[in-house]
């Protein structure tokens, strides 16, 4: 369960003065259920969903990841995540297997353990077969399958995904949206941002629409049609921010 | 934080900075094979250019003694020496180094040494050019063997004895052992390699494990994990202080294995270790150079990894650190420095104060109050580095400067 309280964050600029990128974000992420951020380039999607993920500290209001106070207890709420972003890049000089071990005693898995979840993963996701080669000679889509494993390997009941599919291919996007609706059955609460209207179409149980760091609409698919009066997702977006 | 993370951190940064081709060769290749390089590639430079110089006849000029062929016939008759036709322009011969030297005489130069009077002898010559002083220097011999033999003979014509013209004998004896001898000469240098090996040894890894992260996106993926940010910058702070006294350690063994096998060469010379030069330094001052140094390589190592961890770039990174480069050499200097002796004051200077003691080390001089105070003020300030260090992994402004 993901819950949002009126979270804000405010960056100091000395040019620009305060920065509102987040502001007054409330909502709640059952597990699972698939909640999508939708926004424009700028709107404070990554920003927000840095706070959840505890990489910022929020400057207003709070929220708890399954169950955990970002404020109070970051580093719970941190064990009890997976966040996946284009940003979240591999180390290069690793193999694919260090990469994921590594993570899985970072998330308090002894060696042995960590191991062999990884191990178990590498079979499910198809990364046996390079699983010693050192990530920087892997390719885009290698590295998004290594990636998932590192998201996975602490077998998290909540997972957090920044834009994942910006800058891959259809096959790597699709191994991606595929990997997001198995978290979704296999329970887990699921965050997804995005300004891809068809991705969240394909994904989302509730949409919320973010612009300027405010959350200015939210509801199902079918209950924001409803609301706009408009079948088409693009169309419903351009109004509410409009 | 949590020691264990340290350790899970520590091992990574470790695997990884193992199979970077940079680090490795600042943490191991040029500790190794620096001394030794520069010694060989400096003694077989000077070797050459000195034989080169001792093999070749100097041209040498006679101005005046027109009318003194006996003093002209004798230095005609020099060995080793070629005697060119007088010119007007003999000293810009020399500086053209059309000749090496050049001696002025007076034209009744005999006469005035049969008259028992003192006759005025010029050696012109170009400072600082070897080929140059080896043809002065043969002048000056023959004219002291000449004055030497002019005494006698006026002596023994006035039936006087030959001690009269030599009232006293002194005579230089060296007590100092080997080591305080070898200290004077190497003690500056030895801490002055180190020190900077040291720094060198930390910047590429500190830049790799912080600013490297930045660019290369894993600092998002580190920090996203439960591990805090106390525990991460220690566990990256572990690996740089690894590479720092990893260079320390080669860079002394390497300049002890590099000064036995000189001080061997040097003790085959006789006229060299004769003259008192032995290349010694103990064990124990090896050891107590490397205590000294640890403070040291933590105060870099945390300072360095704060610089990097600010910066946006590699690049920025690099001309943060640049600067810094002659901020740490130029104490290391000024302690090499004739004069510069350890007091309460310089203890507390850093680098300096590490710099100076090791200098003491070397030459055997132990002062266990300064060596206490240098070791305790260099603990604080590579505590003081380490602090400002966790608190920057804190700041998310430093982290996502980007």
């Amino acid at each position: 369960m993901i819950v949002a309280d009126n979270l804000g964050k405010e960056f100091r600029d000395k040019k620009r003065g305060v920065i509102h990128a987040v502001e007054k974000l409330s909502f709640r992420c059952a597990p699972g259920r698939i909640y999508g951020l939708l926004g424009a380039n700028g709107a404070g999607k990554t920003t927000a969903l840095r706070l959840l993920a505890t990489i910022l500290a929020p400057t207003a209001g709070t929220a708890s990841v399954a169950g955990f106070d970002i404020r109070r207890e970051p580093e719970k709420a941190r064990q009890s995540l997976g966040f996946l972003s284009t940003a979240t890049a591999l180390y290069g000089r690793l193999t694919a297997l260090e990469m994921v071990e590594y993570f899985g005693c970072l998330y308090g898995l002894d060696r042995p353990t960590a191991r062999r979840r990884a191990l178990a993963l590498f079979e499910r996701l198809g990364i046996t077969g390079f699983r010693d080669r050192r990530c920087e000679n892997l390719s885009t889509g290698m590295k998004q399958r290594v990636s998932i494993a590192r998201t996975l390997v602490h077998d998290p009941p909540v997972m957090i995904f920044d834009e994942p599919t910006s800058g891959l291919d259809v096959i790597g996007a699709r191994t991606i949206v595929a990997f997001i609706r198995e978290c979704r059955e296999g329970g887990k609460t699921v965050i997804f941002s995005t300004h891809v209207m068809s991705e969240a179409e394909k994904l989302c149980d509730t949409i919320g629409i973010i612009h300027d760091g405010r959350l200015l609409a939210e509801g199902s698919l079918p209950e924001l049609r409803a609301r706009f009066g408009h079948s088409d997702l693009e169309e419903i977006f351009i109004r509410v921010v409009g | 934080m949590n020691g264990r993370n340290i350790a899970v951190v520590y091992r990574k940064e470790l695997t990884d900075s193992l199979r970077d081709r940079r680090t490795l060769i600042s943490m191991i290749v040029v500790p190794i094979f620096l001394m030794p390089v520069l010694t060989i590639f400096v003694g077989v430079l000077s070797a050459r250019v000195i034989g080169k110089a001792m093999l070749q006849v100097p041209s040498v000029m006679i101005v005046g003694a027109e009318n003194s062929p006996r003093i002209l016939s004798a230095l005609r008759a020099l060995p080793d020496v070629r005697i060119v036709p007088p010119s007007s322009d003999y000293a810009q011969q020399i500086v053209d180094k059309k000749i090496r030297a050049a001696v002025e005489l007076p034209s009744d130069f005999d006469a005035m040494v049969a008259r028992g009077e003192t006759a005025p002898v010029r050696i012109d010559m170009y400072e600082g050019e070897i080929n140059s002083g080896f043809g002065a220097d043969k002048l000056q011999k023959f004219f002291r063997d000449f004055r030497d033999r002019a005494i006698r003979e006026r002596l023994e014509a006035r039936h006087l004895p030959e001690n009269l013209a030599q009232p006293i004998v002194v005579e230089e004896k060296n007590v100092a052992p080997p080591e305080k001898v070898s200290g004077v000469v190497l003690g500056g240098l030895v801490p002055y390699f180190v020190i900077i090996l040291a720094l060198t040894g930390t910047m590429h890894p500190a830049m790799d494990l912080t600013v490297g992260e930045k660019e290369r996106g894993t600092i998002e993926t580190i920090l996203c994990s439960p591990i805090s940010r106390t525990s991460l910058v220690l566990g990256k702070f572990l690996m740089v202080l690894t590479a720092s006294l990893s260079t320390a350690v080669l860079a002394i063994a390497s300049m002890g294995l590099t000064l036995a096998a000189a001080g061997k060469m040097v003790g085959e010379v006789p006229q060299i270790s004769s003259a008192g030069l032995q290349l010694n330094v103990s064990f124990r001052a090896v050891f107590w150079v490397f205590v000294m140094i640890v403070p040291l390589a933590v105060l870099f190592s945390a300072a360095l990894l704060a610089i990097s961890l600010f910066a946006k770039s590699f690049k920025e990174a690099q001309s943060y650190l640049s600067p810094l480069t002659v901020v740490v050499i130029a104490p290391a200097i000024v302690s090499v420095l004739p004069g510069v002796e350890l007091n309460a004051g310089l203890s507390l200077i850093p680098i300096l104060n590490t710099s100076l003691v090791s200098k003491e080390i070397v030459s055997g001089t132990y002062h266990w109050n300064y060596i206490a105070l240098i070791f305790g003020s260099s603990c604080l300030y590579a505590a003081a580095a380490l602090w400002v260090a966790i608190r920057l992994f804190q700041r998310e402004d430093v982290l996502f400067r980007i």
